[in-house]
């Protein structure tokens, strides 16, 4: 009970003129950050009839559903009219084994690149990190006369292909650094248990990958969620993914444009990344640091 | 006496285990080939390709024959390129700078112990974790005159208030710069904090003693410190630049006119609508040549010239 009386934590700070600023500053930049995303979300939730007489800010008068259900399934792609639902299994068809793959092919390259002394592999390494800087149109053409020719452009192999062809830099330089960072008496220990290439990879290595196989999940997921230029050129018609769609439902303009439906599908695009953000929180900022260190 | 057959056996150990060790690294290569492969093929031979293409006269199909510089000379030539290559020089010096200052300010606002520090941080880096399709389509909306800011501000009885920059030739371009910076201080933000975080407080005590203002010691002392993180945070920001598309086509789709065209969009509308494949693909030669120009004294810098020294 006494010790409720000792000063705990940190000495109050008066209130001066500065703290005063620091706040004012903070809470002005935040105000700017969220006003999007409130104005988004209140446009999502009002009738078009209330969306006519202005005030993006203020609250749904009468507050509706509609328009989500609206863009969700029966708002129009251009020709289409199955809503955006359509685009959302496109995504996740393309997700699921983009992520997988491109992570495997990285951290099989980083384990080789950091544990395994094969020649020329260093070239190699520095000439992928050098093109993860070249722009896409770049590669762009090339890459589809050659999915062309072998029969696979705009399915949904080809779109999981160049995922992992262009994710490569990234998820290797991940992997690379993260196994340069491990022991190397725990490798060579190994080796002279007599373990081989692939079993030290999977006894060994893999199962201490735990932190950063979370990581390169995050950044891909999210990455790969958000394309849209690779979807556009690679994917085809029917495996258009949710970005691609989204965009199509915004700029097919028949008759008057519905905001309501165009921000509820806005916000449906955007709700697979968000909740992944809010729910890996410092890990997502770890993720984005590793991948933007180059070499 | 003894120690010859110690060491011819030695010898004989080695030499077998240097061939072993040569057998045990024939997976690591097997497993770095397809990576090889794609190297070559795509990041590689794809680049050489294209600019291959942009020296031929080209439109719907490929074709190969050679017409030297022709293509380059029209590019030079052409509106739509020209406002494409301005427009990105303006997006990108202030897209860069703005998040390298609005970054800069909110990491150092936030290291001043505030309260909720978790939430600012959370509310500035959200938008990054949005695609830029997202990030146009929201930004449309709340910039249109028609129901956006400009309506919102006069009903509050401003009736002369105007903010019709995404519909007007010659500011829509800053919109798009706007929507960036919503987009990516956040990101900018993250990294400076942590390098501040990283500061020695002996460095802030030191500081104190000598009654050196607070500003001050951020302007002079702790910037310079933040040299890495402010080259890492500017080499992301870059790439993010040249890659600009997605949010051009989702705001504004180059309008109005032609005001908001920016070389990834050009070479894309050249290639797969356009039908005019050796003008594509030389504006993305010229797109590539920047990049290197942009590129090779950082690589200089941070891969030449420290050769030799511990990394």
């Amino acid at each position: 009970m006494t010790a409720a009386i000792e000063p705990q934590g940190r000495r109050p700070r008066r209130l001066t003129a500065g703290r005063i600023g620091v706040y004012m500053f903070l809470v002005t930049a935040a105000l700017f950050f969220l006003l999007p995303l409130w104005i988004m979300v209140m446009t999502s939730l009002k009738p078009m009839e209330e969306i006519r007489l202005g005030n993006i800010l203020s609250l749904p008068a009468a507050m509706t559903f509609d328009a989500w259900s609206k863009a969700w399934s029966s708002a129009c792609t251009g020709l289409e009219c199955n809503g955006i639902s359509v685009g959302f299994w496109n995504s996740v068809r393309i997700l699921i084994p983009s992520v997988i793959l491109s992570i495997i092919a990285g951290a099989i390259n980083g384990y080789a690149l950091s544990f395994w002394r094969v020649k020329g592999a260093n070239v190699l390494f520095g000439v992928l990190l050098l093109g993860a800087f070249i722009p896409y149109q770049v590669f762009l053409y090339p890459l589809v006369r050659i999915f062309s020719l072998t029969g696979i452009y705009n399915s949904l192999l080809c779109i999981v292909l160049v995922h992992v062809i262009f994710g490569l830099p990234t998820m290797t330089l991940l992997f690379r650094n993260y196994y340069a960072g491990l022991p190397i008496e725990l490798f060579k220990a190994a080796r002279i248990d007599g373990g081989g290439f692939w079993s030290i990879f999977l006894r060994v290595i893999l199962p201490m990958s735990t932190p950063i196989l979370v990581v390169a999940t995050i950044l891909q997921v999210t990455g790969i969620w958000n394309d849209f230029i690779f979807g556009l050129t690679f994917a085809g018609r029917e495996n258009l993914p949710m970005t691609v769609q989204l965009n199509n439902i915004v700029h097919s303009t028949q008759g008057e444009r519905a905001y309501n439906v165009d921000m509820a599908a806005t916000m449906l695009a955007a709700l697979v990344p968000l909740v992944i953000y809010f729910v890996s929180g410092r890990w997502f900022v770890r993720g984005i640091a590793a991948g933007a260190v180059k070499g | 006496m003894a120690t010859l057959p110690i060491r011819a056996s030695s010898i004989g150990a080695a030499d077998t285990g240097a061939r072993r060790r040569i057998r045990a690294r024939l997976p690591a290569a097997f497993a770095l080939l397809p990576t090889a492969l794609i190297v070559l093929v795509v990041y590689i031979g794809c680049m050489i390709w294209t600019v291959r293409l942009s020296f031929t006269s080209s439109t719907l199909l490929p074709k190969f024959d050679w017409v030297g510089m022709a293509q380059y000379n029209r590019l030079f030539l052409n509106d739509r390129f020209l406002t494409s290559a301005e427009n990105i020089v303006i997006f990108g010096v202030l897209f860069i700078s703005g998040c390298l200052i609005i970054g800069f300010l909110m990491a150092v606002f936030i290291d001043q112990n505030v309260r909720g520090e978790g939430l600012f941080r959370t509310v500035f880096l959200y938008p990054y974790s949005m695609s830029f399709v997202v990030t146009g389509v929201a930004w449309q909306w709340f910039l249109n005159p028609g129901l956006g800011l400009q309506k919102l501000v006069r009903d509050m009885g401003f009736e002369s208030f105007t903010f019709d920059w995404l519909v007007n030739q010659k500011m829509a371009i800053y919109t798009i710069v706007i929507a960036g910076l919503w987009h990516g201080a956040g990101l900018t933000m993250a990294i400076l904090l942590a390098g501040l975080r990283g500061v020695d407080a002996d460095l802030w005590k030191a500081a104190k003693v000598d009654g050196i203002p607070t500003w001050r010691v951020y302007t002079s002392v702790i910037l310079p410190l933040l040299r890495p993180m402010v080259i890492t945070a500017t080499v992301l920001l870059a790439t993010g630049v040249v890659k600009l598309y997605d949010l051009v086509v989702a705001m504004t789709l180059g309008g109005p006119g032609i005001a908001t065209e920016v070389p990834a969009k050009f070479v894309m509308d050249h290639l797969f609508e356009r039908n005019n494949i050796a003008l594509g693909t030389a504006a993305a030669t010229i797109m590539l040549i920047t990049v290197v120009i942009v590129l090779a004294p950082w690589v200089y810098a941070r891969y030449v010239r420290p050769q030799g020294r511990p990394a």
